[in-house]
Protein backbone atom coordinates (compact mmCIF):
# COMPACT_ATOMS: atom_id res chain seq x y z
CA UNK A 1 0.00 0.00 0.00
CA UNK A 2 1.16 3.63 0.74
CA UNK A 3 3.29 1.87 3.06
CA UNK A 4 4.19 -1.22 1.03
CA UNK A 5 7.78 -2.50 1.49
CA UNK A 6 7.90 -0.73 5.11
CA UNK A 7 5.60 -2.91 7.21
CA UNK A 8 9.08 -4.78 7.10
CA UNK A 9 9.55 -5.42 10.94
CA UNK A 10 13.15 -5.05 11.84
CA UNK A 11 14.65 -8.44 12.76
CA UNK A 12 17.75 -6.47 14.83
CA UNK A 13 17.24 -6.95 18.70
CA UNK A 14 18.78 -4.70 21.10
CA UNK A 15 18.89 -5.86 24.31
CA UNK A 16 15.45 -4.85 26.29
CA UNK A 17 14.24 -5.78 29.67
CA UNK A 18 11.74 -8.64 29.20
CA UNK A 19 9.79 -6.91 31.80
CA UNK A 20 9.30 -3.69 29.94
CA UNK A 21 8.78 -5.83 26.55
CA UNK A 22 5.94 -7.45 28.56
CA UNK A 23 4.50 -4.45 29.76
CA UNK A 24 4.32 -2.80 26.48
CA UNK A 25 3.09 -5.96 24.73
CA UNK A 26 0.38 -6.01 27.49
CA UNK A 27 -0.43 -2.50 27.46
CA UNK A 28 -0.76 -2.74 23.26
CA UNK A 29 -3.50 -5.89 24.16
CA UNK A 30 -5.46 -3.91 26.18
CA UNK A 31 -5.95 -1.68 22.97
CA UNK A 32 -4.17 1.58 25.00
CA UNK A 33 -2.65 4.03 22.40
CA UNK A 34 0.91 4.20 22.41
CA UNK A 35 2.22 8.24 22.95
CA UNK A 36 5.34 9.53 21.94
CA UNK A 37 7.36 9.87 25.22
CA UNK A 38 6.57 6.16 26.76
CA UNK A 39 8.41 3.68 26.63
CA UNK A 40 8.38 1.13 23.54
CA UNK A 41 10.70 -1.18 21.99
CA UNK A 42 13.60 0.02 19.25
CA UNK A 43 11.90 -2.25 16.97
CA UNK A 44 8.86 -0.93 16.89
CA UNK A 45 9.93 2.59 16.75
CA UNK A 46 11.91 1.29 13.46
CA UNK A 47 9.24 0.26 11.99
CA UNK A 48 6.72 2.59 12.42
CA UNK A 49 9.29 5.40 11.65
CA UNK A 50 9.68 3.67 8.32
CA UNK A 51 6.19 2.82 7.85
CA UNK A 52 4.98 6.23 8.71
CA UNK A 53 7.72 8.19 6.71
CA UNK A 54 7.17 6.28 3.62
CA UNK A 55 3.08 7.22 4.09
CA UNK A 56 4.59 10.16 3.98
CA UNK A 57 6.66 10.12 0.71
CA UNK A 58 3.97 8.37 -0.86
CA UNK A 59 1.53 11.42 -0.20
CA UNK A 60 3.88 13.65 -1.48
CA UNK A 61 5.42 12.08 -4.81
CA UNK A 62 1.75 11.26 -4.85
CA UNK A 63 0.98 15.04 -5.90
CA UNK A 64 3.08 14.52 -9.38
CA UNK A 65 1.10 12.41 -11.56
CA UNK A 66 -2.37 14.63 -10.83
CA UNK A 67 -0.16 17.84 -10.69
CA UNK A 68 0.80 16.71 -14.47
CA UNK A 69 -3.17 17.50 -15.27
CA UNK A 70 -3.61 21.22 -13.67
CA UNK A 71 -2.79 23.02 -16.18
CA UNK A 72 -4.94 20.99 -18.90
CA UNK A 73 -7.73 20.18 -16.63
CA UNK A 74 -11.13 20.37 -19.04
CA UNK A 75 -13.08 22.89 -17.11
CA UNK A 76 -12.49 25.66 -14.10
CA UNK A 77 -14.45 23.16 -12.16
CA UNK A 78 -12.93 20.27 -12.76
CA UNK A 79 -9.50 21.87 -12.12
CA UNK A 80 -10.75 23.83 -8.93
CA UNK A 81 -11.08 20.12 -7.69
CA UNK A 82 -7.72 18.63 -8.63
CA UNK A 83 -5.97 21.26 -7.07
CA UNK A 84 -8.01 21.08 -3.85
CA UNK A 85 -7.66 17.64 -4.12
CA UNK A 86 -3.37 17.80 -4.88
CA UNK A 87 -3.29 20.48 -2.26
CA UNK A 88 -4.64 17.80 0.38
CA UNK A 89 -2.06 15.25 -0.41
CA UNK A 90 0.38 17.79 0.10
CA UNK A 91 -1.35 18.15 3.43
CA UNK A 92 -1.37 14.44 4.00
CA UNK A 93 1.91 14.34 3.42
CA UNK A 94 3.01 16.64 6.04
CA UNK A 95 0.63 15.63 8.99
CA UNK A 96 2.44 12.17 8.47
CA UNK A 97 6.10 13.90 8.48
CA UNK A 98 4.98 15.37 11.84
CA UNK A 99 3.46 11.86 13.16
CA UNK A 100 6.78 10.50 12.59
CA UNK A 101 9.05 12.92 13.90
CA UNK A 102 7.18 12.29 17.33
CA UNK A 103 9.69 8.88 16.81
CA UNK A 104 12.55 10.65 16.84
CA UNK A 105 14.21 11.52 13.71
CA UNK A 106 14.11 14.79 12.23
CA UNK A 107 12.04 16.01 8.97
CA UNK A 108 14.92 16.94 7.48
CA UNK A 109 16.39 13.68 7.44
CA UNK A 110 13.36 12.11 6.53
CA UNK A 111 12.88 14.15 3.54
CA UNK A 112 16.84 13.75 2.69
CA UNK A 113 16.01 9.95 2.65
CA UNK A 114 13.38 10.22 -0.34
CA UNK A 115 15.31 13.03 -2.25
CA UNK A 116 18.48 10.47 -1.71
CA UNK A 117 16.70 7.41 -3.09
CA UNK A 118 17.47 5.72 0.36
CA UNK A 119 13.41 5.66 1.17
CA UNK A 120 10.74 4.30 -0.62
CA UNK A 121 7.56 5.38 -1.71
CA UNK A 122 4.19 3.58 -3.05
CA UNK A 123 4.88 1.69 -6.65
CA UNK A 124 1.62 3.01 -8.00
CA UNK A 125 3.07 7.06 -8.71
CA UNK A 126 6.06 5.16 -10.91
CA UNK A 127 3.05 5.06 -13.73
CA UNK A 128 2.52 8.03 -16.05
CA UNK A 129 -0.96 9.90 -16.38
CA UNK A 130 -1.29 9.93 -19.73
CA UNK A 131 -4.91 11.36 -20.63
CA UNK A 132 -7.40 13.01 -18.63
CA UNK A 133 -8.96 9.57 -17.87
CA UNK A 134 -5.94 8.77 -15.94
CA UNK A 135 -7.24 11.55 -14.01
CA UNK A 136 -10.81 9.90 -12.97
CA UNK A 137 -9.24 6.64 -12.67
CA UNK A 138 -6.76 7.73 -9.94
CA UNK A 139 -8.89 9.38 -8.16
CA UNK A 140 -11.58 6.65 -7.94
CA UNK A 141 -8.99 3.58 -7.87
CA UNK A 142 -5.74 5.08 -6.19
CA UNK A 143 -7.54 6.89 -3.74
CA UNK A 144 -10.28 3.85 -3.19
CA UNK A 145 -7.13 1.56 -2.59
CA UNK A 146 -5.75 4.15 -0.15
CA UNK A 147 -8.80 4.80 1.85
CA UNK A 148 -9.10 0.90 1.95
CA UNK A 149 -5.52 0.85 3.62
CA UNK A 150 -5.97 3.49 5.95
CA UNK A 151 -9.32 3.19 7.33
CA UNK A 152 -7.99 0.46 9.78
CA UNK A 153 -4.81 2.75 10.34
CA UNK A 154 -6.96 5.06 12.65
CA UNK A 155 -7.03 2.11 14.90
CA UNK A 156 -3.49 1.89 14.70
CA UNK A 157 -1.73 1.63 18.72
CA UNK A 158 0.86 4.82 17.99
CA UNK A 159 -1.58 7.58 18.42
CA UNK A 160 0.14 9.96 16.32
CA UNK A 161 -0.17 8.12 13.30
CA UNK A 162 -3.90 7.21 14.23
CA UNK A 163 -5.16 10.51 14.67
CA UNK A 164 -2.88 11.71 11.48
CA UNK A 165 -4.91 8.96 9.51
CA UNK A 166 -8.19 10.14 11.10
CA UNK A 167 -7.82 13.48 10.03
CA UNK A 168 -6.30 12.20 6.59
CA UNK A 169 -9.73 9.79 6.10
CA UNK A 170 -12.26 12.42 6.33
CA UNK A 171 -10.41 13.98 3.57
CA UNK A 172 -10.06 11.05 1.20
CA UNK A 173 -13.86 10.35 0.48
CA UNK A 174 -14.17 13.67 -1.68
CA UNK A 175 -10.68 12.31 -4.18
CA UNK A 176 -12.78 9.37 -4.70
CA UNK A 177 -15.77 10.77 -5.13
CA UNK A 178 -14.56 13.70 -7.78
CA UNK A 179 -12.56 10.51 -9.58
CA UNK A 180 -15.57 8.65 -9.90
CA UNK A 181 -17.86 11.60 -11.39
CA UNK A 182 -15.08 12.07 -13.91
CA UNK A 183 -15.63 8.40 -15.08
CA UNK A 184 -18.90 8.55 -14.45
CA UNK A 185 -19.12 11.99 -16.89
CA UNK A 186 -16.72 10.08 -19.35
CA UNK A 187 -18.83 6.89 -19.78
CA UNK A 188 -21.77 9.12 -20.54
CA UNK A 189 -19.87 10.86 -23.32
CA UNK A 190 -18.96 10.10 -26.68
CA UNK A 191 -17.71 6.93 -27.53
CA UNK A 192 -14.24 8.50 -27.95
CA UNK A 193 -14.48 9.20 -24.29
CA UNK A 194 -15.89 5.88 -22.85
CA UNK A 195 -13.35 3.92 -24.62
CA UNK A 196 -10.57 6.90 -22.72
CA UNK A 197 -12.52 5.60 -19.62
CA UNK A 198 -11.85 2.25 -20.45
CA UNK A 199 -8.42 2.48 -21.37
CA UNK A 200 -7.64 3.87 -18.58
CA UNK A 201 -8.90 1.41 -15.95
CA UNK A 202 -7.24 -0.90 -18.15
CA UNK A 203 -3.67 0.28 -17.11
CA UNK A 204 -4.55 1.34 -13.73
CA UNK A 205 -6.71 -2.04 -12.67
CA UNK A 206 -3.62 -4.36 -11.42
CA UNK A 207 -1.36 -1.33 -10.58
CA UNK A 208 -3.51 -0.38 -7.94
CA UNK A 209 -4.26 -4.23 -6.95
CA UNK A 210 -0.17 -4.52 -6.51
CA UNK A 211 -0.53 -1.05 -3.80
CA UNK A 212 -1.52 -4.06 -1.46
CA UNK A 213 1.93 -5.28 -1.28
CA UNK A 214 3.05 -9.14 -2.17
CA UNK A 215 0.51 -11.74 -1.07
CA UNK A 216 0.15 -13.08 2.52
CA UNK A 217 2.43 -16.05 1.50
CA UNK A 218 5.15 -14.09 0.66
CA UNK A 219 5.72 -11.46 2.89
CA UNK A 220 7.96 -12.32 5.54
CA UNK A 221 6.80 -9.19 7.52
CA UNK A 222 3.30 -8.59 8.70
CA UNK A 223 3.21 -10.86 12.16
CA UNK A 224 4.80 -8.69 14.39
CA UNK A 225 2.94 -5.61 12.94
CA UNK A 226 -0.23 -7.58 13.99
CA UNK A 227 0.91 -7.93 16.95
CA UNK A 228 1.69 -4.93 17.53
CA UNK A 229 -1.40 -3.42 16.14
CA UNK A 230 -0.15 -1.28 13.71
CA UNK A 231 -1.79 -3.58 10.88
CA UNK A 232 -5.41 -5.08 11.25
CA UNK A 233 -6.18 -6.57 7.91
CA UNK A 234 -3.16 -8.52 5.86
CA UNK A 235 -2.55 -7.29 2.08
CA UNK A 236 -4.88 -10.35 0.48
CA UNK A 237 -7.84 -9.41 3.00
CA UNK A 238 -7.57 -5.84 2.30
CA UNK A 239 -7.40 -6.16 -1.86
CA UNK A 240 -10.36 -8.56 -1.61
CA UNK A 241 -12.15 -5.66 -0.09
CA UNK A 242 -11.12 -3.97 -2.72
CA UNK A 243 -11.36 -5.73 -5.43
CA UNK A 244 -15.20 -6.47 -3.73
CA UNK A 245 -16.29 -2.75 -3.26
CA UNK A 246 -14.77 -1.88 -6.64
CA UNK A 247 -16.42 -4.57 -9.18
CA UNK A 248 -19.73 -3.21 -8.78
CA UNK A 249 -18.68 0.28 -9.51
CA UNK A 250 -17.35 -0.48 -12.59
CA UNK A 251 -20.44 -1.91 -13.71
CA UNK A 252 -22.10 0.71 -12.73
CA UNK A 253 -20.28 3.19 -15.18
CA UNK A 254 -20.42 0.09 -17.74
CA UNK A 255 -16.93 -0.55 -18.08
CA UNK A 256 -14.90 -4.04 -18.22
CA UNK A 257 -12.56 -5.07 -15.70
CA UNK A 258 -8.99 -5.99 -17.54
CA UNK A 259 -8.97 -9.05 -16.20
CA UNK A 260 -10.74 -12.29 -17.91
CA UNK A 261 -10.45 -14.90 -14.99
CA UNK A 262 -12.56 -12.78 -12.75
CA UNK A 263 -15.22 -14.87 -11.40
CA UNK A 264 -17.83 -14.15 -8.40
CA UNK A 265 -17.59 -16.61 -5.66
CA UNK A 266 -21.35 -18.10 -4.11
CA UNK A 267 -20.51 -16.45 -1.23
CA UNK A 268 -20.29 -13.32 -3.17
CA UNK A 269 -16.55 -12.40 -3.43
CA UNK A 270 -14.74 -11.81 -6.38
CA UNK A 271 -11.99 -14.11 -7.34
CA UNK A 272 -9.27 -12.72 -9.61
CA UNK A 273 -6.47 -13.46 -11.87
CA UNK A 274 -2.59 -13.86 -11.02
CA UNK A 275 -0.64 -10.77 -10.34
CA UNK A 276 2.32 -9.95 -12.15
CA UNK A 277 4.59 -9.82 -9.08
CA UNK A 278 7.67 -9.21 -11.27
CA UNK A 279 6.28 -6.02 -12.39
CA UNK A 280 5.71 -5.13 -8.82
CA UNK A 281 9.50 -6.16 -8.13
CA UNK A 282 10.58 -4.17 -10.49
CA UNK A 283 9.53 -0.96 -9.84
CA UNK A 284 10.38 -0.94 -6.62
CA UNK A 285 13.64 -1.86 -7.48
CA UNK A 286 13.94 1.30 -9.48
CA UNK A 287 12.92 0.33 -12.89
CA UNK A 288 8.99 1.40 -13.32
CA UNK A 289 8.11 3.81 -16.12
CA UNK A 290 8.23 7.37 -13.74
CA UNK A 291 10.76 6.17 -10.91
CA UNK A 292 13.73 8.26 -12.07
CA UNK A 293 11.58 11.20 -13.28
CA UNK A 294 9.60 11.46 -10.32
CA UNK A 295 12.85 11.38 -7.99
CA UNK A 296 14.30 13.74 -10.01
CA UNK A 297 11.12 16.06 -9.97
CA UNK A 298 11.19 16.06 -6.03
CA UNK A 299 15.18 16.73 -6.11
CA UNK A 300 14.69 19.94 -8.25
CA UNK A 301 11.76 21.03 -6.19
CA UNK A 302 13.68 20.98 -3.04
CA UNK A 303 16.77 22.52 -4.91
CA UNK A 304 14.60 25.68 -6.50
CA UNK A 305 13.04 26.18 -2.65
CA UNK A 306 16.61 26.39 -0.83
CA UNK A 307 16.28 29.91 -1.19
CA UNK A 308 13.24 30.54 -0.10
CA UNK A 309 14.35 28.10 2.95
CA UNK A 310 17.43 30.15 3.48
CA UNK A 311 15.53 33.55 3.08
CA UNK A 312 13.40 32.99 5.54
CA UNK A 313 15.89 31.63 8.10
CA UNK A 314 18.36 34.46 8.19
CA UNK A 315 15.15 36.72 8.14
CA UNK A 316 14.05 35.05 11.39
CA UNK A 317 17.96 35.18 13.06
CA UNK A 318 17.80 38.93 12.03
CA UNK A 319 14.34 39.69 13.57
CA UNK A 320 15.88 37.89 16.70
CA UNK A 321 18.79 39.88 16.97
CA UNK A 322 17.43 42.86 16.87
CA UNK A 323 14.58 41.98 19.61
CA UNK A 324 17.66 41.14 21.71
CA UNK A 325 19.60 44.36 21.17
CA UNK A 326 16.60 46.29 21.85
CA UNK B 1 23.53 18.34 1.18
CA UNK B 2 21.37 18.01 3.91
CA UNK B 3 18.80 20.16 4.61
CA UNK B 4 19.53 23.00 7.86
CA UNK B 5 16.74 22.28 11.01
CA UNK B 6 13.53 24.21 10.80
CA UNK B 7 11.97 25.27 14.23
CA UNK B 8 9.47 22.84 15.00
CA UNK B 9 5.94 24.56 16.11
CA UNK B 10 2.71 23.08 17.77
CA UNK B 11 -0.74 24.05 16.14
CA UNK B 12 -3.96 24.57 18.28
CA UNK B 13 -7.09 25.18 16.64
CA UNK B 14 -10.36 26.82 18.48
CA UNK B 15 -12.92 25.18 15.91
CA UNK B 16 -16.03 27.28 17.44
CA UNK B 17 -16.27 30.65 19.76
CA UNK B 18 -17.06 29.11 23.37
CA UNK B 19 -14.25 26.05 22.82
CA UNK B 20 -11.06 26.07 23.93
CA UNK B 21 -8.22 25.57 21.29
CA UNK B 22 -7.06 21.61 20.36
CA UNK B 23 -3.82 20.30 19.50
CA UNK B 24 -3.84 19.50 15.88
CA UNK B 25 -0.48 18.84 15.16
CA UNK B 26 2.34 20.00 14.33
CA UNK B 27 5.02 21.81 11.79
CA UNK B 28 8.17 23.52 10.97
CA UNK B 29 8.29 27.11 9.74
CA UNK B 30 11.30 29.83 10.29
CA UNK B 31 9.50 32.03 12.50
CA UNK B 32 5.59 32.87 14.37
CA UNK B 33 4.21 34.55 11.10
CA UNK B 34 4.96 31.69 8.88
CA UNK B 35 4.18 29.28 11.24
CA UNK B 36 0.85 30.77 11.11
CA UNK B 37 0.61 31.36 7.58
CA UNK B 38 1.53 27.44 7.43
CA UNK B 39 -1.19 26.53 9.95
CA UNK B 40 -3.70 27.98 7.75
CA UNK B 41 -2.70 25.96 5.15
CA UNK B 42 -1.85 22.25 6.80
CA UNK B 43 -4.93 22.19 9.46
CA UNK B 44 -7.73 24.72 8.22
CA UNK B 45 -8.45 23.61 4.93
CA UNK B 46 -12.11 23.35 5.47
CA UNK B 47 -13.28 25.53 7.84
CA UNK B 48 -11.75 23.82 10.87
CA UNK B 49 -10.96 26.95 12.78
CA UNK B 50 -12.00 30.16 14.01
CA UNK B 51 -8.62 30.93 15.95
CA UNK B 52 -5.06 29.70 16.26
CA UNK B 53 -2.38 29.29 18.20
CA UNK B 54 1.38 28.14 17.08
CA UNK B 55 3.94 27.30 20.10
CA UNK B 56 7.37 26.53 19.34
CA UNK B 57 7.33 22.80 20.39
CA UNK B 58 10.56 23.22 23.21
CA UNK B 59 8.65 25.94 24.42
CA UNK B 60 6.35 23.42 26.08
CA UNK B 61 7.17 21.38 29.33
CA UNK B 62 5.70 17.98 29.59
CA UNK B 63 5.04 15.30 32.06
CA UNK B 64 7.42 12.42 32.07
CA UNK B 65 4.82 9.40 31.60
CA UNK B 66 7.23 7.12 33.90
CA UNK B 67 6.26 10.00 36.77
CA UNK B 68 2.63 8.90 35.39
CA UNK B 69 1.82 6.82 39.03
CA UNK B 70 3.59 9.80 41.14
CA UNK B 71 1.75 12.68 39.97
CA UNK B 72 -2.01 11.12 38.97
CA UNK B 73 -1.99 8.58 41.61
CA UNK B 74 -3.12 10.59 44.28
CA UNK B 75 -6.02 11.68 42.75
CA UNK B 76 -7.58 8.08 41.86
CA UNK B 77 -8.36 7.39 46.03
CA UNK B 78 -9.80 10.73 46.92
CA UNK B 79 -13.51 9.45 45.46
CA UNK B 80 -14.91 12.28 47.88
CA UNK B 81 -14.28 14.30 45.45
CA UNK B 82 -17.33 13.31 42.93
CA UNK B 83 -21.03 13.84 43.81
CA UNK B 84 -21.46 10.39 43.76
CA UNK B 85 -19.71 9.94 46.78
CA UNK B 86 -22.20 11.88 48.91
CA UNK B 87 -25.65 9.95 49.75
CA UNK B 88 -28.54 12.55 49.70
CA UNK B 89 -32.42 10.90 49.18
CA UNK B 90 -33.93 10.55 45.98
CA UNK B 91 -37.03 12.94 47.34
CA UNK B 92 -34.75 16.07 47.66
CA UNK B 93 -34.97 16.00 43.97
CA UNK B 94 -31.75 16.69 41.36
CA UNK B 95 -28.86 17.98 43.55
FE1 LIG C 1 -3.74 11.24 0.56
FE1 LIG D 1 -6.16 11.19 -1.76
Amino acid sequence: MYTQALNITDKIRTAEDPADLARFQSRIDADDRIEPNDWMPAAYRRTLTRQISQHAHSEIVGQLPEGAWLTRAPSLRRKAALLAKVQDECGHGLYLYAAAETLGTSREALVDALLEGKAKYSSIFNYPTLTWADIGAVGWLVDGAAIMNQIPLCRCSYGPYARAMIRVCKEESFHQRQGYEIMLTLCAGTLEQKAMAQDALDRWWWPCLMMFGPPDGESQHSDQSTLWKIKRFSNDELRQKFVDATIPQAQKLGLTIPDPALVQDADGHWRYGAIDWEEFRQILAGNGPCNRERLATRRRSHEDGAWVREAAAAFAAKRAARQQAA
Amino acid sequence: MPTPDTTLWEVFIRSRNGLAHKHVGSLHAADATMALQAARDVYTRRGEGLSVWVVPSNAITASDPADKGMMFEPAESKIYRHPTFYDVPDDVGHM
